[in-house]
């Protein structure tokens, strides 16, 4: 495989791959139950998924890994497995998707507030972070994803701690917006002029943004990061917000919409296009639809 | 300077020691509790809390200013005991069973606390049976639960019939709240309340409690 920073700068347009959550609860995931556990419980089914997304025609596929930071399984009692549940991650997806796709390790956040809003420090942050993408990059991922961060200065460690373990793995660096009257900010506080400039600071290849309330913010966001940076843009939306359908709770925006909305993604600057929460191999697959129908053929 | 309007100025601004410092004053000055509380620091929360909800604040100002807000609390609080003046009661409050995301029940908390009142936090991924007997045993009056993720949302329902089988519904009321839940959501699995967020849970603590 060419190295995807080279694609990306010949100007291919990349599709990732969806939901992991969404995919683990129709297979039997337990609310209360971590998801990273199935990586060493049930590997056959990580690969299943991985597969999936990569008949759907994804070009990147995720590790099971955005809760797999030591400090982030502790909630588990599971930090201690921190490495047998990265690396087992990596070898379920290499094993399903080989050659065929690039196999991204995903690097969620710690689920702990720095201090002085919350009770971790920066150094034990940056210790859990260094331990997972350790594992990630040891057992062969071929990019790093630093994923639905919204404080800059957790994002950065991460960023960081995988650029100080290997300067030539590409980081993929997303944060969350929410849409407030003044723009687009994350609960913390981080817009996006500051989130392009921390990001790119801290290191990061690919910067962009994951989950969010939708697709057509996220095309606005696209355009707003393109306004400020020439480095790659990825998009991972999710399928809107969750809305109530009688007794469940479903995720509103369909594949087609996806579909529908890639062109104008890639407009807007998007070189990587994928889901979030609550999209699927349909989604997935709508959206390679449309950027084969509107680039050039695939290498 | 009008102390109390000091405490409120303060604690908007997250200074917990400032509002450590004009707390210990007002009570050398033989302010009543209740008075540093509502004028003082809940006031000044109160501002934070809407704030907040209009986007002029992010989280960190919100948790900056609920610290402070305690530097204020933890000395009333001794005070509170010794004048046997209650509280507003207590309420009950947790993430659901399977749910880990506990950043929007910790501002409802924030918020309960500063409003006057006494808060048990059981932090996530809480059993309905550990909701249950928590509020039992603390003879409380609210159980608040909060969710993020919709594989979650059942869970509520379970802390709802375990009241109803042991027949504490009469006495211990339920409020739920999270991104995913709607009015519709709590009616349907016949929750007490919905609160759209933390600033609103205040007011429908108050509302079920009559007052």
């Amino acid at each position: 495989m060419k190295p995807i920073l080279e694609r990306l700068r010949s100007g291919d347009i990349l599709v990732a791959d969806g939901a992991m959550g969404t995919m683990l609860f129709q297979r039997g995931l337990q609310p209360g139950q971590c998801p990273e556990s199935f990586n060493l419980a049930q590997p056959a089914m990580l690969e299943e998924i991985a597969s999936l997304y990569l008949q759907a025609g994804a070009d990147i596929v995720q590790t099971n890994t955005f809760g797999g930071s030591p400090v982030k399984l502790a909630g588990f009692g599971l930090a201690a497995q921190a490495e047998r549940i990265n690396r087992s991650a990596v070898a379920c997806v290499r094993s399903a998707v080989g050659e065929r796709a690039y196999v991204s390790g995903s690097c969620g956040p710690s689920g702990e507030m720095l201090k002085p809003y919350g009770s971790v420090d920066e150094e034990t942050l940056s210790r859990s972070f260094r331990e997972q993408l350790s594992a990630l990059i040891d057992a062969g991922v071929d990019l790093v994803c630093v994923e639905t961060m919204t404080d800059l200065r957790e994002a950065s460690l991460a960023i960081q701690a995988a650029k100080s373990i290997s300067p030539a793995t590409p980081v993929m660096a997303t944060m969350t917006f929410d849409r407030i009257p003044r723009g687009y900010y994350t609960i913390m506080g981080v817009g996006i002029d500051k989130a392009v400039e921390g990001l790119t600071g801290a290191g990061a290849d690919i910067i962009g943004s994951n989950c969010g309330h939708g697709v057509d913010n996220m095309i606005e966001i696209a355009r707003q990061i393109r306004m400020l940076s020439d480095k790659p843009i990825a998009i991972q939306s999710n399928a809107g917000p969750p809305v109530q359908q009688g007794e469940r709770v479903v995720y509103p925006e369909s594949p087609a919409y996806f579909g529908d909305r890639t062109a104008e993604l890639i407009a807007a600057g998007a070189s990587i296009i994928g889901g979030c929460c609550g999209t699927t191999p349909e989604h997935i697959r709508a959206i390679r639809r449309s950027v084969d129908a509107g680039s050039r053929p695939r290498a | 300077m009008d102390v109390l309007k000091g405490i409120a100025e303060q604690v908007q601004l997250g200074d917990d020691e400032r509002v450590h410092a004009l707390t210990a004053q007002a009570i050398e000055q033989g302010m009543h509790p209740t008075a540093i509380l509502n004028d003082g620091l809940i006031a000044g929360m109160n501002v934070v809390g809407k704030l907040f909800k209009d986007h002029e604040i992010f989280l960190p100002d919100v948790l900056m200013a609920a610290k402070a807000m305690h530097a204020g609390l933890d000395q009333l609080k001794p005070l509170f005991a010794k004048e046997g003046i209650p509280t507003r009661g207590t309420i009950v409050i947790g993430t659901v069973k399977g749910d880990l995301h506990d950043l929007g029940k910790n501002l409802v908390g924030i918020m309960l606390k500063g409003a006057g009142f006494e808060v048990i936090d059981l932090g996530k991924d809480v059993a309905p049976e550990t909701f249950v007997e928590t509020a039992v045993k603390a003879n409380a009056r609210i159980i608040g639960m909060s969710a993020l993720l919709t594989t979650t949302m059942p869970a509520m329902k379970a802390v709802i019939d375990l009241l109803r089988q042991g027949n504490h519904q009469a006495r211990i009321k339920t409020m739920i709240g999270g991104a995913p839940i709607t009015k519709a959501y709590a009616d349907q699995i016949g929750a007490d309340a919905y609160a759209f967020d933390a600033a609103k849970s205040v007011d429908c603590a108050n509302a079920l409690l009559g007052g």
